[in-house]
């Protein structure tokens, strides 16, 4: 990621690889070869489409009618509307609640614990438990989506049965909560595995002394293992955090109902696009998504490089 | 990146993956296929049925006498209307998708002013005016499928909207068995007698997005037909005015006053869960069209069959705001759509799906499809002669509803329009006043028609 020092791109390759005097003759070219194919592929995939949102964001593009044949520029309308539109306001306002909620917070925190927890127990719990997480973070989306309508159901469903609240409708009267902990559940496997690698890289003569000096379980979470693995649990947050902010599965659970309450940013997106129709503002609230995605990504990255060497 | 490309990408490779579009196939026969919002077992069951049962082995068995050897494919889904409309609007779109495909007649113009469809006569050439077919069809019916007085498609029908109630939940309510409201406080009186059943919802009037279209037809558009006034006048939509308020406070009266199920219309899956209660005898009265009749309760091949449907279901027509309040003075409104077939543009083989269509709408055909309870009203007069008369509510929809009737304007910014109704119920159903509601109805509307010149207010 960190571009080395005296690298800009002013300088002449050559010059730069004589004077550190530690780079082969054309390695330099010979390395541009093997970058080309992955930077061919990011202008296909990623900056050309990104190119094509920009542009559909300036018009007024519409999925029918004479505006999808002939699609009009209208400039920064679309972006400045949705920067003063109170339901992309809220969406947003919701979305960051349930990044916070169920990834930063909730996977995050779960993921750990599970590690914590795993470390010491009986293998067969271990496999059975590390199995039974895997389990949902691997099973499709569509499939997950109808376990939980079914499973927080008000009439017959299975949580309601349990907890012999019958006629307790959970996705309707607590849309966001539902959802935080549908996709902390959904999510906490990449967590926990990433946590239970890192936990077994801190060595234990650390933790050893740490207990000879009389620290506690508390203190040894605190001072030994949690700043071993601080570039872990940075690098997991920034992943599940973009994954969740990305997150489209909450539109096969409640489709943004009731009345715009479960309505996160790619949900409210996808409404405005395909129900809709307004093509050209959906591309425009898209891109400013995808300027929060990499902002977001920013911040980390900025919070990752600061940390001790 | 951008869901919506994300999206188009999916179905657009989904669609690459299941063949393309139609045209040649191996062992030198022509393979064309037919999509409908259809399917075996779900969504319009009886259509799906038809088209497999009768249309393919029919069709094919004809073309094989003339030594033409034609498989036909049928492309069924059971989705609510909104998802096949971008399914069928990215598809034709993108050029692909099924040769033969049935929309809602309202999408017509939209489409044509896309591009994404042609007039029948430039699609499979000019032969097509002297199909003797068109003269069975009434020039209304007609105009269903049609755009700036151009013929895109074949109808299959027309439809009309009443009021049903439940005449076993009437009974135990002390109301009658032969009901007909006169005016909107009928309804919220009967609505009051209901409410004192348990486990009754005592009107289900569609309100909000989850409803989609089902909002507006079944709901918004016929009470506002009943204030005498209709969503596009004179070149100008209604924007917040004393009629729309009225109509918002009815939802009002109906949600506010628990006589609604708020609940129901912000569910996802709200619409089919309000036939289901209705069959369960759990909804008293509930708008919608002969549809729900023929395709919901139906006994033989319903969603929901009601056993005995003739006996326990009644309808009336929809009352306006007080007698003589409808549009053009009327006592009673209904409002009208109706959907039918149109040709791929991009069909390998116009004249063949030309052919193919005709069969469909011939006479046999159509009556095959009625007597299957495909289509209540069918396009065809020599059809509707024989048949009517064997169903009492769509001989009832045929000669009380139907001359009463509205349709919605075929204006490419109908739609959004749509949208913005469907918000403004909901907003009222979610427990916001009648002034913020039309408040903020008339805004989305301004931002849908392309300015505050096109509405009218006050």
């Amino acid at each position: 990621m960190r571009a080395e020092a005296g690298d800009g791109p002013g300088l002449a390759p050559a010059a730069a690889g004589r004077r550190r005097g530690e780079r082969p003759p054309g390695g330099r070219s010979q390395g541009l070869v093997f970058v080309i194919p992955a930077l061919l592929l990011i202008t296909v995939f990623l900056i050309l489409p990104a190119l094509w949102t920009l542009y559909l964001g300036l018009t007024d593009y519409r999925l029918t009618g004479l505006q999808a044949a002939h699609p009009k520029v209208i400039g920064t309308g679309n972006y400045t509307q949705a920067l003063g539109d109170k339901e992309f306001r809220d969406a947003l306002g919701r979305t960051l609640l349930f990044v916070l909620g169920s990834a930063v917070i909730g996977q995050n925190v779960l993921g750990f614990v599970l590690a914590w927890a795993l470390r010491s127990a009986r293998a067969s719990v271990r496999a059975l438990v590390e199995t039974l997480v895997l389990l949902a973070w691997i099973l499709p989306g569509v499939v997950v989506a109808w376990l939980w309508i079914a499973f927080l159901k008000d009439q017959g469903g299975a949580l309601n049965t349990i907890l012999h609240t019958s006629g307790h409708d959970w996705w309707f009267d607590h849309p966001m909560g539902s959802l935080i902990v549908f996709n902390t559940w959904r999510g906490t496997a990449f967590s926990m595995m990433l946590f239970s690698a890192a936990l077994s890289s801190v060595p234990p003569s650390q933790l050893e002394s740490a207990r000879l000096a009389g620290a506690g379980g508390w203190q040894q979470l605190r001072d030994v293992v949690i700043p071993g693995i601080r570039g872990h649990i940075l690098t997991n947050t920034l992943l599940i955090s973009l994954w969740t902010f990305n997150d489209f599965t909450p539109y096969l659970i409640t489709k943004g109902e009731p009345h715009s309450a479960s309505a996160v940013l790619p949900v409210y997106i996808y409404l405005t696009a395909l129900p809709g129709e307004r093509l050209g503002y959906a591309s425009a609230i898209s891109l400013i998504m995808l300027v929060i995605n990499l902002l977001l990504a920013l911040a980390y990255v900025r919070i990752l490089r600061r940390r001790p060497a | 990146m951008t869901i919506t490309r994300v999206a188009a990408l999916v179905v657009a490779t989904g669609l690459a993956l299941s063949g393309c579009s139609g045209g040649a196939s191996g062992g030198g026969g022509t393979t064309i296929r037919i999509s409908a919002n259809a399917i075996k077992g779900g969504k319009n069951s009886t259509e799906a049925e038809w088209i497999t049962d009768y249309v393919i082995p029919k069709f094919t068995a004809l073309e094989k006498s003339k030594g033409t050897k034609v498989t036909i494919r049928f492309e069924g889904t059971g989705v609510d209307d909104a998802p096949y409309k971008e399914k069928t609007a990215l598809d034709l779109k993108t050029g692909t998708g099924a040769d033969l495909i049935s929309i809602d007649g309202i999408w017509v113009g939209e489409f044509a002013q896309a591009g994404y469809l042609k007039p029948l006569d430039q699609v499979a050439g000019a032969s097509v005016d002297q199909w003797d077919g068109f003269r069975q069809i009434p020039g209304p019916v007609q105009s269903i499928m049609s755009f700036d007085g151009q013929k895109y498609g074949l109808p299959t029908g027309t439809d009309g909207r009443v009021i049903f109630y439940n005449k076993q939940l009437f009974a135990r309510a002390g109301l009658p068995a032969d009901w007909q409201p006169k005016s909107w406080d009928d309804i919220l009186a009967a609505g009051r007698k209901l409410k004192q059943l348990h486990g009754v919802t005592p009107i289900q009037l569609n309100a909000g997005t989850a409803m989609t279209e089902a909002t507006t037809m079944q709901g918004a558009l016929p009470l506002l037909a009943g204030t005498g006034h209709e969503i596009y006048e004179n070149g100008t939509w209604l924007g917040n005015t004393p009629q729309v308020r009225s109509v918002l406070d009815l939802y009002k009266k109906v949600y506010g006053g628990g006589l609604g199920d708020p609940k129901l219309q912000q569910n996802p899956q709200g619409r089919d869960e309000s036939f289901q209660r209705f069959s369960k005898n759990e909804v008293g009265i509930l708008l919608e069209s002969d549809y729900f009749w023929r395709s919901v309760v139906n006994p033989q091949g319903g969603i929901d069959p009601m056993p005995a449907r003739d006996k326990d279901v009644g309808y009336a027509l929809i009352p306006a705001a007080a007698p003589g309040q409808g549009v053009r003075g009327q006592d009673a409104v209904s409002m009208s759509g109706g959907s039918g077939w149109v040709i791929n543009p991009h069909t390998r083989n116009p004249s063949l799906v030309w052919d193919l269509l005709t069969f469909m709408g011939g006479h046999d055909a159509v009556k095959d499809e009625v007597r299957r309870a495909a289509v209540g009203i069918s396009p065809r007069q020599d059809v509707n002669a024989e048949t009517l008369s064997g169903d009492p509510l769509l001989n009832f929809i045929a000669t009380k509803v139907l001359p009463i009737t509205s349709v919605r304007p075929g204006l490419a910014a109908y739609p959004q329009v749509s949208t913005a109704l469907q918000k403004a119920t909901g907003d009222i159903v979610a427990g916001g006043s009648v002034d913020q509601a039309a408040k903020t109805y008339e805004q989305n509307l301004v931002q849908a028609v392309g300015g505050a010149g096109n509405v009218t207010t006050g």
